[in-house]
């Protein structure tokens, strides 16, 4: 239609306008006459903190929500986005950041599903796949169409989310936090894809709090703090630090603080052999030794899904291995008697799960439910049966007022807080218990970059107090960022071992790599 | 995809079950007008029958007393996370463990031994019987919603069993249990009043009455201000939560499912040492799967459970004496109005819900209170 072959500098049409949003929930103003026109043929990044509105304005623009006040204009168009089909109609595509496939289906078959040009499946099929296959070629996003979706590695898994909203004829692209489970290769190879999307006329729209991600692919990018939109500028004209700067509000340090070397204590945790078979019959652990030292941080870098949820829930007592040993403060566990979670909790072992939703808190419970959440036997929060309501409830505003818990309610629902805060939460309730040794699975998965900051301050300190802590995270900034020592995981084994001042994110970025994609990442789940 | 629903939350529990209710008489006002009668009048005439005598409402308080138990067992399995369809069954094995007690007992011992004898009892066979499922299901992954209906049938096949087999007066023709001896007979409102020297009219409702009463209360305590609840709730959100947590979701689901059993087992001290006196066949009448009604409506919270446990229970009494004064309107028509109470406030709770909220939404100052 009117799209142009290339990024012209001399403004380019419109593809989307929004004009004057205004989306409240309740009291909270998560849209504030938000402003954003996005030109044909870029890409445009949208980053800010949790909760400063730009997954509710992408909401708003793909139909999900309909917004209080305010107009959207798609190509010239003035449109009104009641649902999600109106929002495809129009042209607009979302790739959501939890992927939506069915992984009994084949990748064809996930494709097809709700769009369908035929009753019948076979003849369906035969009208769909050379349209797909001219498709793929065009854009280089190359999927198995015959795969089965489970059996597929996470960045095609990605691709083919793309492929799903591109053959519905989108010409604007939303991807929400689109790298947050990529390889630093499968990145770069998505950001290729997405460049060549640009230059045939794909608009693409992408929300991120990567700003190196920002830098390296974007043309524009928009700003946004507390629902409204504080900046906008033409990447050639900004950097990470400045736009960093605007999301936060004010100058943030993450990074590495140089000069402060802690030495290493005595050992505390040693697990050797730790061998885990899944009830597929897939070895998800091949026999890993590990040991924790007083007062150091040791990283666990690989892609999701080559075992390190299994090894955080063998440490933590979620999960009895098939195999190996575990000596924890004084004591020899086995897998005939293994550590249980409130064995760990007595042995003062805390554990900040990767996934807070299915594992650390109750998004129903109040905040102050959640707050003491595995602790509930302590004799400070009950006795005789009943529940110390308001020792848990004070307990908890205090926990908030430490960790900085925004918005400071001990009453309010817990799923009701952005994820930032309820991991401060977590964080705050684990640490809180002073423990001896703290395994902690992807920290700032889902957080922003002021509590980012936050987390790992809290992380030093603890390391500082003599705490041994086992740091498990995708992000390998974060473990860079953090480590003293450093794992490297791959398809259940450790492929690698290097002290902090040894590592390169390249050499580590291959040792992830090398042959991450032998066994399904279903596991991460 | 649309808009999702957000209600504030006194338009979930106050506003919402109002409109359903509405909507069901209104439902069932058509259908009474299409068969030729007035609906103003058969409305009129409930609730007058419900509540507009001492009498009516004594009866009124009689069936919401089990309406109470059941729905209570129904709102404490939900807390962990269980579908309990099986208080129906659970309910009949009470009867019987408060049976068995009377008859064993009540001839040689006085009342104020036999009747604790027959609550413990008609508690302990309504858990006992819940209990296979609960097992079943914690250790072996048979579903529960399955097994509790199969043993509905076999609590109703072996109550069959005894009364022919086993407990049969003899020489008597119908299948029922010789009456008890009155230690064991639970005092009725109008005897225990009668005995005080205050004239009550003769009705069913019996002191069961309270010990419901008192059970809602337990049961408010035990999920909200004891660890136990603490515990259970959390299982029933999230089993991945409370494993984290140190908590067995097996051991969870078990005490959950025992304390069900035992208020669904309660039953029996209302309908059996209260009301028959003796042991017989169906006296539980549907009044289990009634319970699921309750507990939806009631959001499965104690408070919630009694308002909506009055309001089934008016709905019976004032449905009986529509039938009585309109002998035009038949016995069905009656369970066709229960009906649609039920589909409008249990099965169809959530249907209405965005409309609603888009109305209030609509009301500009009325919108923004609610999620303060």
């Amino acid at each position: 239609m009117n799209e142009h072959p290339a990024p012209v500098r001399a403004a380019p049409p419109i593809a989307v306008r929004m004009d004057g949003i205004h989306k409240r929930f309740g009291a909270v103003r998560a849209n504030d006459d938000v402003t954003l026109a996005i030109a044909s043929g870029t890409v445009h990044a949208l980053v800010g903190e949790n909760g400063a509105g730009k997954s509710t304005l992408m909401s708003v623009l793909y139909g999900m929500y309909a917004p209080n006040a305010g107009s959207i204009e798609v190509f010239g168009k003035p449109v009104q986005l009641r649902s999600t089909h109106d929002a495809i109609a129009a042209g607009i595509g979302m790739v959501h950041q939890h992927f939506m496939l069915v992984d009994t289906l084949t990748a064809l078959e996930n494709i097809m599903l709700g769009a369908e040009p035929h009753a019948l499946l076979r003849r369906a099929e035969r009208m769909v796949r050379p349209r797909l296959t001219e498709l793929m070629e065009s854009t280089g996003l190359r999927v198995a169409l015959d795969a089965r979706v489970g059996d597929l590695p996470v960045g095609d898994r990605q691709r083919l989310e793309i492929l799903k909203v591109l053959f519905r004829g989108a010409k604007v692209l939303i991807l929400d936090e689109p790298t947050a489970v990529l390889t630093p290769q499968e990145t770069a190879h998505l950001f290729t894809v997405l460049s060549r999307l640009r230059d045939q006329g794909t608009t693409v729209i992408l929300i991120t709090h990567k700003l190196d991600e920002v830098m390296r692919l974007a043309d524009r990018v928009t700003v946004m703090r507390g629902g409204r939109v504080v900046d906008e500028r033409a990447v050639a004209d900004t950097s990470a630090a400045l736009l960093a700067e605007a999301m936060v509000g004010r100058k943030v340090n993450i990074g590495r603080p140089s000069g402060v070397e802690v030495a290493p204590g005595e050992v505390v945790l040693d697990a050797r052999g730790l061998k885990v078979i899944d009830a597929l019959g897939v070895t998800r652990l091949h026999g890993v030794d590990l040991a924790l030292r007083a007062r150091q941080i040791v990283g666990v870098a690989g892609v999701s899904g080559n075992g390190q949820s299994e090894l955080l829930e063998v440490l933590s007592g979620l999960l009895v291995p098939q195999a190996g040993t575990l000596l924890l403060a004084g004591e020899t566990f086995a897998p005939t008697r293994w550590l249980t979670p409130r064995t760990a909790r007595r042995l003062r072992l805390a554990h900040v799960p990767e996934d807070r939703h299915a594992r650390a808190m109750v998004l129903d419970f109040a905040a102050w439910e959640s707050g003491v959440l595995g602790y509930e036997g302590l004799p400070v929060y009950s006795g005789g049966g009943f529940l110390r309501r308001r020792r848990m409830r004070g307990d908890t505003d205090a926990m908030m007022e430490r960790f900085d818990v925004r918005p400071r309610a001990p009453e309010l629902a817990s799923g009701n807080f952005s994820g930032g805060n309820q991991q401060k939460l977590v964080l705050a309730r684990e640490l809180g218990q002073a423990p001896r040794v703290l395994i902690v699975g992807q920290p700032t998965r889902g957080v922003d970059i002021g509590a980012i900051e936050f987390i790992h301050g809290q992380l030093r300190v603890m390391r500082e107090a003599g705490c041994a802590i086992l740091l498990v995270s995708s992000e390998l900034d974060e473990i860079l960022t953090l480590a003293d020592r450093v794992l490297v995981m791959n398809a259940g084994r450790i492929t690698g071992e290097r002290a902090i001042e040894a590592c390169t994110e390249a050499e580590l970025g291959m040792l992830m790599a090398a042959t991450a994609h032998a066994e399904p990442a279903g596991a991460a789940a | 995809m649309s808009a999702p629903v957000a209600l504030p939350r006194w338009a979930d529990v106050v506003v919402l079950p109002l409109v359903n209710l509405a909507m069901a008489l209104l439902v069932a006002g058509a259908v009474v007008a299409m068969i030729g009668q007035d609906p103003g009048q058969v409305l009129s005439l409930m609730i007058r029958g419900a509540f507009g005598s001492a009498r009516g409402f004594s009866y009124t308080l009689y069936y919401t007393t089990t309406f109470i138990f059941t729905g209570l067992a129904v709102a404490v399995a939900a807390h962990g996370g269980l579908f309990n369809i099986g208080a129906e069954g659970q309910a009949t094995l009470g009867g019987l463990g408060a049976g068995l007690v009377a008859l064993w007992l009540a001839e040689t011992l006085p009342a104020a031994v036999v009747l604790p004898l027959m609550l413990v009892a008609s508690a302990a066979f309504g858990a006992a019987w819940a209990l296979v499922p609960a097992y079943l299901q914690a250790y072996r992954g048979s579903h529960i919603v399955i097994t509790t209906i199969m043993f509905n049938f076999i609590a109703y096949t072996l109550l069959v069993y005894l009364l022919v087999n086993v407990l049969k007066a003899p020489g008597s023709m119908s299948v029922e249990s010789a009456p008890f001896a009155e230690a064991a007979f639970l005092p009725t409102l109008h005897e225990a009043l009668a005995r005080i020297g205050i004239e009550w009219p003769s009705s069913p409702l019996n002191l069961s009455f309270i010990l419901a009463l008192i059970a809602t209360a337990a049961v408010y305590l035990y999920l909200w201000r004891t660890r136990a609840g603490y515990r259970l709730r959390t299982v029933g959100s999230s089993a991945g939560v409370a494993e984290y947590a140190g908590i067995r979701p097996a051991h969870q689901m078990m005490i959950a499912m025992a304390i069900s059993g035992a208020l669904a087992g309660m039953v029996g001290m209302n309908e059996i040492a209260g009301v028959n006196r003796r042991l017989l066949l169906d006296f539980v009448a549907g009044a289990g799967f009634t319970g699921i009604a309750v507990a939806m409506m009631g959001r499965n919270h104690p408070a919630g459970i009694l308002v909506a446990s009055l309001l089934f229970g008016a709905l019976f009494q004032g449905g009986a004496e529509v039938g009585f004064e309109m002998p035009s309107f038949s016995r069905d028509m009656v369970v066709t109005l229960q009906g649609f109470v039920i589909l409008f406030s249990g099965a169809m709770a959530y249907v209405l819900a965005p409309a609603l909220s888009r109305l209030i939404h609509g009301i500009p100052g009325i919108g923004k209170r609610g999620t303060a």
